[in-house]
């Protein structure tokens, strides 16, 4: 019984973290399928976010609005970070793009190290966020559960706006063929910026989790999470929507179990065989779990 | 109703058109032919707005297309379906269809155009819930057609629709051409296939290496013994 209940605390953990990868990978996703750019300063959205409901938290408003303050500056600096940084050059090599991107991050952690010191601070959780919940002999962080119930919503939300909306499909059909949903009269630059505010809102609910869960914000917090996202986008398929949401939970559980299965001597170099894993996988999936050559028939 | 003035569009330092000068007249089917690298898709994808010329004037009932983008020129009726058909494998039929009409505020409209498009291809009726990447080469072209159709084109841009595809479902293509013309829809079709094209045309224009070489009435060019030897000499003239 008690090896249940160990498996099933395991399996909530892998889910909860597997959730905020999930999220931060669909934000890579989004904007990869359409400009085939592979943003790195994403993690930065988060620590923007992040500092903004940190800062207001200590200015003593409320948690709801701090966290939806620090949503919006996420959007907001995902948003301008398109403007100033990628769109002026648009079109150019992939490997301009990324560089961009390194610059981008560059920019934006020193600018953060320069206004709050690179020394990190408290992030005061409300205390409905560091509970432990009971159930019987079932310990569950409260945080655990939310990160999980508010991904499957935005994710809910997601597919509906993905399937359902003009925008969404209009979205889609520019991450599949940019010239044939130019030629439909898409709007290119509007498609962008979708991309840009909904994978830096998601950047924006990632950041608060994150930053309850470890209980600090520092300048430099983005890299982890930016990192963890890209490998779960590559295991799900690059560019993939449904893959980056696979890749995260797939990733969150392969962290989880190697914690769990690897001898204490071995646990500090979990992520090695993280990686070990993603190599073997794509040994076999080039392309990722779903990851297709779809593109063209001819 | 479109009208090209002494086009001239580079790739970098690739001269690829070099001053194209044609006129497209309210309900007419023109033909544009030529060989493979004539220019002949570069000529749609500047109407269109993707490429820009250097020199030269596009003019469309009225305005200059050289100075409007490509998301416009798409609300202004004057809609290509590109070459090689480039419909969205990963996005139902339905789905597909829909991403022509992306730009209207009109549902019913819509609506109506969507059952045109099933009266025209019934196929894709019974299609409409599978990806597009399921279909077979003639239906995607058919998609692509009727994607293009559900902008409600008053200028239809056609490049190739019979590429790669088997003469049936070529003629079945060219039908709904052909009906499509009858309709009063203007358009103009970018063609290898010359034989087909000059059956279905009112004028045609003959490109070569980026210059307008000929062009007339159906009638004068099918008499014409260069165009006789040179296009319309081989079983299939591709």
């Amino acid at each position: 019984m008690t090896t249940f209940y160990y498996l099933l605390q395991q399996l909530i953990n892998a889910v909860s973290i597997g959730s905020l990868y999930a999220l931060m990978a669909i934000g890579l996703a989004m904007v990869f399928g359409i400009l085939r750019l592979i943003n790195f300063a994403h993690g930065d959205l988060i620590m923007v976010g992040s500092y903004t409901a940190l800062l207001l938290l200590v200015a003593g408003l409320p948690f709801g609005a701090a966290a939806l303050a620090g949503i919006a500056a996420s959007t907001l600096a995902g948003l301008i970070m398109e403007r100033v940084a990628y769109r002026p050059i648009r079109g150019a090599p992939d490997v301009s793009m990324l560089l961009t991107s390194f610059a981008v991050t560059i920019f934006l952690e020193n600018a953060a190290i320069l206004l709050f010191s690179p020394s990190s601070r408290p992030f005061p959780a409300p205390p409905f966020l560091t509970r432990a919940l009971e159930f019987g002999v079932l310990r569950i962080a409260s945080l655990d559960l939310i990160a999980i119930v508010v991904a499957g919503i935005l994710l809910v939300l997601l597919t509906l706006f993905v399937t359902r909306t003009m925008a969404g499909i209009a979205m889609r059909a520019a991450a599949q063929d940019l010239l044939a949903a130019r030629l439909m009269g898409v709007n290119v630059n509007r498609v962008i910026a979708y991309a840009f505010a909904i994978g830096s809102m998601l950047a924006g609910v990632v950041g608060l989790l994150w930053s309850a869960r470890v209980g600090k914000v520092d300048p430099l917090m983005g890299f982890y999470p930016v990192l963890k996202a890209f490998v779960a986008s590559v295991i799900g398929g690059l560019g993939s929507l449904p893959g980056a949401v696979l890749g995260g939970y797939v990733l969150g559980t392969l962290e989880i179990l190697l914690q769990g299965l690897l001898p204490p001597a071995l646990t500090p170099f979990r992520d090695a065989f993280v990686f070990v894993a993603l190599i073997i996988l794509l040994l076999f999936r080039p392309n990722g779990i779903l990851g297709t050559t779809e593109r063209e028939k001819v | 109703m479109l009208k090209l003035e002494d086009v001239h569009v580079y790739y970098g330092q690739v001269h690829a058109l070099k001053g194209i000068t044609l006129e497209v007249q309210p309900g007419e089917l023109v033909a544009l032919l030529g060989a493979n690298g004539a220019g002949k898709s570069t000529t749609l994808m500047t109407i269109s707005g993707i490429l820009r010329p250097r020199r030269g004037q596009i003019t469309y009932e009225g305005r200059d297309l050289t100075k409007i983008s490509a998301d416009e020129i798409v609300r202004l009726g004057a809609i290509q379906c590109p070459e090689g058909r480039r419909i969205f494998g990963g996005l139902t039929v339905w789905e597909n269809l829909r991403m022509g009409a992306v730009r209207r505020r009109d549902p019913q409209g819509v609506q109506r155009d969507l059952e045109w498009v099933f009266t025209l291809f019934p196929i894709l009726k019974q299609r409409l819930h599978q990806s597009g990447a399921t279909l077979s080469g003639g239906e995607q072209q058919m998609l692509a057609i009727g994607r293009a159709l559900m902008a409600r084109p008053r200028l239809l841009m056609l490049d190739e629709p019979s590429l790669g595809l088997a003469p049936l479902v070529v003629q079945a293509i060219f039908d709904v051409i052909q009906q499509l013309h009858a309709q009063g829809v203007t358009i103009l079709l970018v063609e290898q296939n010359a034989r087909q094209a000059l059956q279905v045309a009112d004028r045609a224009y003959l490109l070569e290496t980026g210059r307008v070489v000929l062009s007339g009435t159906v009638a004068e060019l099918s008499a014409n013994p260069e165009v006789e030897r040179f296009y319309l000499g081989g079983t299939t003239g591709s």
